[in-house]
């Protein structure tokens, strides 16, 4: 079958903790197995020369449709009406009523 | 009037006869989603208000013998990661429990412009990843032709709801196979437009490059109907094409004699259902007596599909997903004392195993160190693949091959294995990665009463030919 990759719990933490993720001990091992198993299948793409290959992010890009050389498939820059603060507020779980978004606090000792 | 056999325009030239009304139409919904919903969970949330609304409106036009737009009155439900303004919106997720988006998709937009009635919210995979519906922290979906069976994913309850005729037509969307694969899972008509084809403002985002809003139906007609309302440039998504719509209802009905017909070979080899194989024959002999040209293609790097996708599509995600931190919206850890704290502890909380898995994943292949061996080659691959498609169509012009492996798997058969659950996209990955066109059509099922789907795979930008050959494999089964 495919190859595992030796991913480590040490591996794990330091992805969790990129991504703000704070996984139990009794995830942890289970996370480690699956991507191990996930990663070991991904080195497959290794088998290819991509030498002069250029990568692509958008489909556009290799279809020479949308190319923002002179800006011309964006909006014009101009104010439109956007969402309605007070509507946006509203979904906020701790704000002060008006404009800000309430957190704990950031620097910690 | 059994609410199976209406189509889109058997419901709005029965309103426009006077022979019911729109609020007729979306209370026959309702009732049948009440009576037999509970069994299937296809619905997370009934917009009644907003519903009952816009059939009044259209029962006014109609009172006055004003012309109905193409989708009056017509029974519609919405994927749960799309935007309704003041509907609930979880994506099938914990960490957006309770909360309402302040605005419309543009996709929901478009439909109720057209006459839509927007009866809810649909369930899905959580934030759209995972292939059976078994991800939404709201309870799986079951397939309503099969209640031991998965309806498929993410778009399980777009699938599952049209194929129980508790809506005429859905939204739902497809990332790496997720309208495709629940289509035919279901036995109903899944799309997949052209990357760029359809808006994604609105759309709760998974994977920016990959994601697409497309239309389930009971048959092709209303499949191009509804594609017709969604389709265009919209200037409030900068990824969506300014290239011109074509008329996909008159193209329809053109024969297809003469269209030449790719059986690309890397999908039909080990490992395909041999009762799917026997359909999808039958279908291309079909064609071949409808005088098309079909002939075998090549797209030699399909086996690398399933991996780019996995690398390019979680590492999207990882990145998508950041927003999700308990500050503007949804669910906040109340506990934390700090700011990173509350960060973590709101998104284990609030994350499936399967989104956990994924941003994980993701994260790793952009970190340093790793960025280039996974993510650049990911998406070099992805280079390859596609110039696959663009060799192939300059020898046909639509591409025939399965959805799926295997017919719709039963509950819990693929939870403990998640690369086992990522092979079961193996034929709509490429396409996926590609950005071209697809659709899932029902040819038959197998015989233990499984639907089978055949997907056909169009040029960028080429529905319309993609819709044809769609509406001749239809007929063709009647």
């Amino acid at each position: 079958m495919s190859e595992q990759a030796n991913v480590t719990i040490g591996d794990v933490r330091r992805v969790a903790e990129l991504a703000n993720l704070e996984l139990t001990p009794e995830e942890e091992p289970r996370m480690q197995r699956d991507l191990s198993a996930i990663l070991g299948h991904i080195s497959q793409l290794n088998e290819l020369d991509t030498e002069n290959i250029p990568p692509m992010a958008q489909v556009g890009e290799i279809l020479g449709g949308i190319v923002l050389e002179n800006g011309e498939t964006l909006r014009a820059d101009v104010v439109r009406p956007s969402v309605d603060r007070a509507a946006v507020m509203a979904s906020a779980p701790e704000s002060d009523g008006r404009f800000f978004f309430k957190v704990p606090k950031v620097i910690e000792r | 009037m059994e609410s199976g056999s209406f189509t889109i325009e058997s419901v709005r030239s029965a309103i426009a006869a006077g022979e019911t009304t729109a609020t007729a139409m979306a209370e026959l919904h309702y009732g049948h989603i009440e009576a037999k919903d509970s069994q299937i969970n296809s619905f997370l949330a009934l917009s009644r208000e907003r519903a009952l609304s816009q059939a009044e409106k259209i029962d006014a036009m109609a009172a006055k013998g004003e012309v109905l737009p193409v989708l009056a009155g017509v029974p519609v439900g919405i994927k749960d990661v799309l935007t309704m303004q003041g509907a609930p919106a979880t994506a099938g997720s914990l960490i957006l429990k309770g909360y309402r988006p302040p605005y419309d998709a543009t996709t929901v937009t478009k439909l109720e412009a057209a006459g839509a009635v927007l009866l809810g919210k649909l369930n899905c995979d959580e934030f759209a990843m995972g292939s059976s519906n078994e991800n939404s922290a709201y309870g799986h979906v079951l397939n309503p032709k099969a209640l031991d069976r998965v309806p498929g994913g993410s778009s399980g309850g777009s699938a599952a709801a049209v194929a129980a005729k508790f809506a005429v037509a859905t939204l739902g969307t497809d990332t790496g196979g997720s309208i495709r694969q629940p289509a035919a899972f279901c036995g109903v008509v899944g799309v997949l437009p052209t990357y760029g084809r359809v808006s994604r403002y609105g759309l709760i985002a998974f994977a920016s490059s990959l994601d697409r809003v497309g239309p389930f139906t009971r048959n092709v007609k209303d499949a191009a109907t509804v594609l017709q309302v969604l389709a265009g440039q919209d200037h409030m998504d900068a990824t969506s094409s300014d290239r011109p719509v074509d008329d996909y209802v008159s193209a329809l009905n053109r024969p297809v004699e003469g269209l030449r017909i790719g059986v690309p070979e890397e999908y039909f080899g080990e490992g395909l259902d041999p009762e799917i194989r026997g359909a999808i024959e039958t279908v291309l002999d079909g064609l071949k007596a409808a005088k098309c040209v079909v002939k075998p293609v090549s797209l030699p790097h399909t086996k690398y599909a399933i991996p780019t996708y996995y690398v390019i599509a979680t590492a999207e995600a990882s990145s998508n997903l950041s927003r999700f931190d308990g500050v503007r919206f949804g669910l906040r850890d109340a506990e934390a004392k700090t700011l990173s704290e509350m960060y973590r502890r709101t998104r284990d909380a609030g994350f499936g195993a399967e989104v956990k898995r994924r941003i994980l994943l993701g994260t790793y292949s952009l970190s340093a160190g790793y960025y280039d061996a996974y993510y650049k080659k990911a998406q070099q691959v992805r280079t390859l693949l596609t110039r696959d498609f663009l060799a192939a169509f300059n020898e046909v012009d639509v591409l025939v091959a399965p959805v799926t492996p295997t017919p719709a798997f039963k509950l819990g058969e693929k939870t403990d294995d998640p690369l086992q659950m990522y092979l079961e996209d193996i034929y709509s990955v490429a396409a996926s990665l590609a950005g071209v066109c697809g659709i899932s059509v029902p040819c038959g099922e197998t015989k233990g009463g499984l639907p089978i789907g055949v997907q056909l795979i169009g040029k960028h930008f080429d529905e319309a030919t993609m819709l044809r050959v769609a509406q001749a494999v239809e007929c063709q089964q009647q």
